[in-house]
């Protein structure tokens, strides 16, 4: 039998990538944030998954506006890292694992999430740097087979975080009914508050990301009601990424425990956190 | 840009179906940019590369000028304007800063010392 092991929400910015493509982590700029990483990363390095399902957005790199599906899931046996305009991140290719891609649709749709699939995909940072917070040294491959689960975060209307929330609850459910005997791990990516564009660009909001970063464990029905409004102003026109977080959240157990947080302002125009939940609870 | 009915949204552009819809030729010349190809073509002969994608009168100004308020207004998602900003060795905390009204020294600052919380 498969088991969710645990869940990991993070921010995706590009930039924390770059930092680690081009040895800048212990810089001052950057060595609050990857110090905060550290005991999570350990305690992962400790808990390998065989497999990770990665929920995130591409951004204008695999996939362009010709067609915005609100959810879809990846189902190739590969996916190469994406050229986002000055060369592809030195990381290892991607490893699909399309039986259990297979499986995720078959029970999704028949749960009531009418799946776009991707037969091909160009992955970009927003898969490849919560891989690379993960694991900052794959060597020549990812520690883990990955499946790809995108959310249309750019165009509105966007999913609603309680579809959001629902659809991570049948990720858990199909999940709990896959035979093969793998360890899974959960991605939640984006986030937190940010906003790029308009005269509030530069917009944070660290008591909304306190709440959202602590009712992520132990209130997310609070945060699956709030609205997309209401989150773009709460957490930025580019904050309403965090409705992904709802996604891996739904896909846990009612009670999970706490491994690691931190919370740093910021990487490049964004305050970034990561968390980390054991889905075993206490 | 309009925001969607009913919302009101000051200082943030909300890239909804009509904006996608305005800025979609626009947007495909940004996602171009990825190859190392396209982005000589573009430097050749930025005019002709902007008709080649049929932008409107309007944005290819703004493409030619550099406007990056005017790309935003005329249906630009910021991720694909960041193409041509990347292409032109601007950062998005210049975009930031522009968008903001302050130098791009200014803005990283505001980010530096926590964001601008107060907007």
């Amino acid at each position: 039998m498969s088991e969710v092991i645990w869940g990991m929400v993070t921010s995706h910015v590009p930039s924390i990538g770059a930092a680690m493509d081009h040895g800048k982590t212990q810089d001052p700029y950057w060595k609050p944030l990857f110090d905060g990483y550290q005991p999570a990363r350990e305690w992962m390095a400790e808990h390998r998954p065989d497999v990770a399902i990665v929920i995130y957005n591409d951004h204008a790199n695999g996939v362009d506006l010709d067609v915005v599906p609100a959810f879809a899931i990846g189902t190739a046996d590969r996916y190469p890292v994406a050229d986002e305009g000055w060369g592809p991140r030195p990381v290892p290719e991607v490893v699909g694992d399309p039986d259990l891609s297979q499986h995720l649709i078959e029970h999704l749709i028949d749960d009531g999430f009418d799946m776009t699939l991707f037969q091909e995909l160009d992955v970009d940072h927003g898969l490849t740097v919560p891989l690379s917070i993960y694991c900052p040294d794959p060597g020549e491959a990812w520690p883990c087979r990955v499946v790809p689960l995108l959310v249309n975060v750019i165009q509105y209307p966007q999913p609603t975080a309680a579809r959001c929330y629902a659809l991570g609850r049948a990720i858990g459910r199909a999940l709990a009914s896959y035979q093969p005997d793998v360890k899974v791990a959960i991605f939640g990516t984006g986030g937190m508050s940010h906003q790029l564009a308009g005269a509030r660009a530069g917009f944070v909001n660290p008591k909304f990301d306190a709440m959202f970063l602590e009712a992520i464990q132990t209130d997310p029905e609070r945060l699956a009601a709030l609205s997309r409004e209401e989150l773009i102003r709460q957490a930025g026109s580019e904050g309403i990424e965090l409705i992904m977080w709802l996604v891996m959240r739904g896909a846990m157990n009612d009670e999970i425990r706490r491994i690691h947080e931190t919370y740093h302002v910021p990487a490049s125009n964004t305050a970034a956190a990561l968390a980390l939940f054991d889905n075993r609870g206490d | 840009m309009t925001a969607p009915a009913g919302h009101d949204l000051p200082g943030t552009p909300v890239f909804d179906g009509r904006a996608s819809r305005r800025g979609l030729r626009m947007n495909k010349l940004f996602m171009s940019l990825r190859s190392a190809e396209s982005r000589e073509r573009f430097a050749a002969d930025e005019r002709a590369y902007c008709e080649e994608f049929r932008l409107t009168p309007e944005q290819e100004r703004a493409v030619l000028e550099r406007d990056w308020q005017a790309m935003v207004d005329l249906g630009g998602s910021i991720f694909y304007i960041y193409k041509l900003a990347m292409m032109d060795g601007l950062s998005m905390q210049y975009l930031g800063g522009v968008f903001s009204g302050m130098s791009e020294q200014d803005f990283r600052a505001a980010l530096m010392a926590g964001g601008r919380t107060d907007v």
